[in-house]
């Protein structure tokens, strides 16, 4: 199985589609970049997918290859973590709609040899989940015995038995949600405002001189970023502490510690991120919601399913609070699915599933391990 | 395994019967649940308050849900379980009734366990010292007990028969041990019945 290029590291794969979107179009080829560790067992019953968030990648385990930092799921996905190698085989792929080598707005059309830009198709959710099935068949993967996700990952891996419900054995949605509140969309609207309305936007083509509309992106990340942490978190680390001085300049400068700690964040997503690839994916976030797609009931969704769930919410998370999460295990409950939950404690906020939590890595161990028990 | 549960999880372990589904309300760090599960094939849910104990339950692999009888009982499917399961919870909850009452709409039958505070230590307590009565199986003082509706073996019957329920079982406790009926309201420490609609 090692020497089978289809498994590895950086792999990237070219499939003949078409795929039909929910908005009505057809995407092919589709190009799907993704990683895979550990090896399948011969009755094909130890795989996990693992989906990323917004602005994730596959390098869930590997170092970066442009930033060099480790997989941005390091704490969770690797030798001697719940979701190991040595156990499992994992994949983790790129959505469609990104820009790390999945198709997406900056990869080229085929048909034309240039840069889908706007003219890409509009995609959802679920056909980033249409793709990952695609990705699976072509791995000679049949079922899953884990979809694990947080964030819009989790957004994902809730779709999964919703569309494939006998495909998914197990299912672990981490601070996520059903659906896109008003709230979320509109953080998302002032982000893709901010891209558009910077000069460099262009309608989308940009791409030809390199002249990106980073501003316009970097402060959709900036924004974006401060729905990530809590009220307490910044508080805590930052404070109204001042960045590199001693009283304040009276001018606009970077006078406070969270400024200075935003536009950095803003300026180093611009280096690996696309304008475009971001208006898609919120795009697609934003017209999440499982039950409108299965006449308003949620738990309709998962009537067909047979999978286990699980379910962990943040307490300081207001992105998408735990309130979103019982919706989702109340609608469990009515089909009957057999499902966990629990809210765990953390001050960092939406980006806490990301950082140090052995609570929640004890949660996913114990699930996963009962489910194969 | 179903030696190491408390006496009233014990009596409850050997009554199920094998293979049935099973929803145990606060189900604290699923040990019943386990031990069904176990020695019984039992398919058993849980519905449990405490974080730090669902993250313990659902770390053995457990079914597992975070949140309060008194209001999520109402998400489960009617008749969805064999068995609905309260132990030392029913004294916690704000409507007792209410919470029996969902218990018997969502299990065919519904095992109620909790401390009978008409125990005659507990009546001596209040007869000679005049206190609310601190005792092993009541060891909170009364400003810091979670129990808010204390009941009697004798008040749980009078709530039975006014709402029509039946009883298909009832067990009683001293200690570790069982009792006999005879006089439990003054005699057990605590009891464990078996409802259905």
């Amino acid at each position: 199985m090692s020497d089978d290029s289809r498994f590895g590291l950086r792999r990237q794969v070219r499939l003949s589609g078409p795929l039909a979107l929910d908005g009505g179009a057809a995407l092919g080829p589709v190009d799907i970049a993704y990683e895979t560790y550990g090896a399948m067992n011969a009755d094909g019953s130890n795989v996990i997918l693992i989906c990323h968030a917004l602005t994730g990648d596959q390098y869930v385990a590997s170092d970066h290859p442009s930033t060099g930092k480790p997989g941005w799921w390091w704490r969770m996905v690797g030798p001697g973590k719940p979701v190991d190698p040595a156990d499992y085989f994992i994949i983790c792929s790129n959505v469609i709609g990104s820009c790390m080598g999945s198709s997406g707005p900056a990869s080229v059309d085929p048909a034309t040899g240039e840069p889908h830009a706007m003219r890409f198709p509009v995609i959802t959710i679920a056909d980033m989940v249409r793709a990952q099935a695609l990705l699976l068949d072509h791995l000679g993967v049949d079922r899953l015995c884990a979809v694990i996700g947080g964030s819009m990952g989790g957004m994902q891996a809730l779709t999964w038995p919703t569309l494939f419900p006998d495909r998914v054995e197990n299912c672990i949605v981490i601070a996520s949600t059903a659906r896109h509140s008003a709230q979320n969309i509109a953080f998302h609207e002032v982000g893709r405002q901010a891209i558009m309305a910077d000069p460099n936007w262009r309608g989308g083509d940009y791409y030809a001189d390199g002249r990106v509309p980073s501003a316009g992106l970097s402060v959709a990340r900036m924004a974006a970023h401060i729905t990530y942490l809590s009220e307490a978190g910044l508080t805590e680390k930052f404070g109204r502490r001042l960045q590199a001085r001693a009283t304040k300049t009276f001018g606009f400068d970077a006078d406070f510690q969270v400024e200075s700690y935003l536009r950095h964040q803003g300026l180093s997503f611009v280096e690996r991120f696309d304008a475009n690839s971001y208006l898609f994916i919120t795009r697609a976030m934003d017209y999440y919601d499982i039950a409108e797609d299965h006449g308003g009931s949620l738990a309709r969704a998962f009537t067909a399913t047979k999978a286990r769930f699980c379910l962990v919410s943040f307490d300081t998370d207001w992105l998408y609070p735990t309130t979103e999460s019982r919706i989702i295990v109340h609608a469990l409950h009515a089909a009957g699915a057999p499902a966990s939950f629990v809210e765990l404690s953390s001050p960092f906020g939406h980006d806490a599933f990301l950082l140090e939590c052995p609570e929640l890595n004890r949660v996913v161990d114990g699930f996963l391990k009962g489910g194969r028990a | 395994m179903s030696d190491l549960l408390r006496p009233d999880l014990a009596l409850i372990a050997r009554t199920v019967t094998p293979g049935a589904r099973v929803l145990d309300v606060g189900c604290g760090d699923g040990a019943l649940m386990a031990a069904l599960r176990d020695d019984k094939g039992v398919d058993a849910r849980g519905l449990e308050l405490d974080g730090a104990n669902v993250a313990g339950a659902v770390g053995r692999g457990l079914s597992v849900v975070q949140g309060d009888a008194d209001t999520d009982l109402a998400y489960y499917p009617d008749a969805s379980f064999d068995y609905a399961i309260l132990s030392q919870t029913l004294q916690t909850t704000r409507r007792p009734d209410k919470v029996v009452e969902e218990l018997l709409r969502i299990g065919a039958q519904a095992f109620v366990s909790f401390p009978n505070f008409a125990h005659w230590r507990g009546r001596l307590s209040l007869l000679w010292g005049g206190r609310m009565p601190v005792t092993r199986l009541l060891p909170d003082t009364w400003y810091d007990t979670l129990n808010i509706h204390h009941l009697t073996i004798d008040d749980f019957r009078a709530l039975v028969k006014e709402r029509g329920w039946h009883i298909d079982g009832q067990w009683f406790l001293k200690g570790d041990r069982e009792t006999t009926h005879a006089n439990a309201n003054l005699f057990a420490e605590h009891a464990v019945f078996l409802l259905r609609k």
